[in-house]
């Protein structure tokens, strides 16, 4: 039942809202993992990110498919942690580290484990909308562990016009998705880090934005 | 629902426009080249993108009156996003974009209503009056004329020129026996469109002087001229069976819509340049954006709509 309303939301609402009130501009939509599993990482702008990333992914893979995001956040109410882990389909973390628990990253070394499909925003909440904040390492530790599971940068803009943080209001705008070429583990946290953000940075190039200041 | 009446008249023509296609589509597979030729590709995409589209204006316009109106609403609201989304606008704005949306359903409603008064004016006078009061409750005043001005020339352009096209579906029926409002429709639509792709090649064949290079260097007299007077021919040669044109006036018409329609396509064309983009968007395959298609439209509908409303309504 929860898988049904699951599919409905996201082939009915998520669709018909992405693809009629926003409209996409998808570039390498090719590019995307086609199977678990895999990881995309992006940067993040808007409750929207994960919705349009899982619009474009095929819907036989919607079972696979975990948002990663954060339990601080979406356990503040019972509603919104239920609707967060059964419709949207969030994996759950804890952002902060207490001494002594277990490793935060353990729930998607098991995901990953399982061949699901992570989706995770290394820039860690969704900041100030549409500037790009510095990735945080945590996905480097994630492609240590899996050294062969390809990680896929995209780069979106235009979603944190159409719903930024702390508003409740939609505004419709077109928004750009820029797929990028899967990147592989280089054996080493630092120069893996650098890689992502050189390919983030120049999927960002391969637009002209304007100015929303 | 009222049903509307799509005259026979129309269906032959619109029987027409599919001929043209199949005979594009037989050009098109004649030419053969290979897949790798981008030109050749992009050619291709373009001519199946009309299919598509032909084929949802002529859904539109034929199953009832209602529907039509939510389609060029809809065209409005596609054209006004993609105006929104391709210039600067200013974070503190987002609200008032907002409301400039919410002109779409008011605008079109007008139209069903058949309230001519209230058409003419909601925009030009109400809403343009209303965005900078929306602005000032916000109090951002940086950049504010520049914001209100790039706001309100966007609903001009992408909701009041183009719901022009609507209009003529509601003008009375009876002054127009042989076409109706959607023979109307179809003569403006069809010319305009049919103007970008005749001056575009006659340009391809004989284009020697650039006619405003800074703006767009592809742009040549011999396109224009060649595009001029193969559209009025056309226009002559329509007018009987659509409008209720007189010879005298739907010779007039095609002029004016081919002239128009070339300033309208340059008039986007500037505004692209200055974004320092080539295409308006990727809505329609080949052809790039929906504004990179009805560019000529923008300023054809409200020009042709009140050349036949002032002589024959």
């Amino acid at each position: 039942m929860i898988r049904l309303l699951r599919f409905l939301f996201y082939t009915v609402i998520v669709k018909s809202v992405v693809l009629v009130v926003l409209g996409l501009n998808a570039r390498h939509r090719e590019k995307l993992p086609q199977k678990g599993p895999a990881i995309i990482v992006a940067n993040h702008n808007s409750h929207l990110d994960t919705l349009v990333l899982i619009s474009l992914l095929p819907l036989k893979l919607l079972p696979l498919v975990s948002p990663v995001a954060a339990m601080d956040y979406f356990f503040r109410s019972r509603l919104l942690a239920w609707f967060a882990v059964n419709i949207v389909g969030i994996l759950p973390i804890k952002r902060m580290r207490t001494r002594g628990e277990e490793n935060p990253l353990a729930p998607c070394f098991s995901a990953l484990a399982a061949g699901k499909i992570l989706i995770l925003f290394p820039e860690g909440s969704r900041g100030e909308a549409e500037k790009l904040s510095e990735f945080k390492g945590g996905i480097a530790r994630l492609a240590e562990r899996f050294p062969d599971v390809p990680v896929t940068p995209v780069f979106l803009h235009g979603l944190g016009k159409a719903l930024p943080k702390g508003e409740a209001l939609l505004v419709p705008f077109f928004c750009d998705v820029f797929v990028g070429e899967p990147i592989h583990w280089t054996g080493e946290r630092r120069s893996y880090m650098r890689q992502l953000d050189e390919s983030m940075a120049a999927l960002s190039a391969e637009g002209h934005f304007p100015t929303w200041e | 629902m009222r049903t509307l009446e799509v005259s026979p008249n129309v269906l032959w023509s619109l029987a027409g426009l599919y001929g043209i296609l199949i005979v594009a589509s037989m050009i098109v597979a004649v030419l053969r080249r290979s897949p790798a030729d981008a030109n050749y590709r992009e050619l291709v995409q373009r001519v199946r993108s009309w299919w598509a589209m032909v084929t949802v204006f002529t859904i539109a316009l034929s199953l009832n009156r209602n529907i039509s109106l939510v389609f060029f609403a809809f065209i409005s609201f596609v054209a006004l996003k993609e105006f929104f989304s391709i210039i600067p606008t200013r974070r503190a704005d987002r609200r008032v974009i907002f409301w400039a949306y919410l002109a779409i359903p008011l605008q079109y409603y007008w139209i069903a209503q058949a309230w001519y008064g209230m058409f003419i004016i909601f925009i030009p006078v109400y809403m343009f009056l209303f965005l900078p009061l929306r602005m000032l409750i916000i109090g951002e005043t940086k950049e504010f004329l520049r914001a209100a001005g790039t706001l309100h020339w966007g609903v001009m352009i992408m909701v009041f020129s183009i719901s022009h096209v609507a209009y003529l579906l509601v003008l009375p029926a009876a002054n127009n026996p042989g076409g109706g409002g959607a023979g109307l429709v179809l003569f403006l639509v069809f010319l305009t469109q049919f103007n970008d792709v005749a001056q575009y090649l006659w340009g391809k064949m004989l284009g020697r002087h650039k006619i405003i290079p800074k703006v767009s260097p592809n742009k040549t007299w011999e396109g224009f001229l060649g595009g001029m007077a193969t559209t009025t021919i056309l226009a002559v040669l329509l007018a009987d069976l659509l409008t209720p044109l007189s010879l005298s006036a739907s010779l007039l018409a095609g002029l004016l819509i081919s002239a128009a329609g070339f300033v309208g396509d340059v008039t986007i064309s500037a505004i692209k340049r200055d974004m320092n983009i080539k295409d308006s968007g990727s809505w329609l395959p080949g052809h790039g954006g929906i504004l990179d298609r009805i560019d000529s439209l923008t300023y054809t509908a409200p020009l042709f709509f009140h050349f036949v409303y002032y002589l024959y309504y």
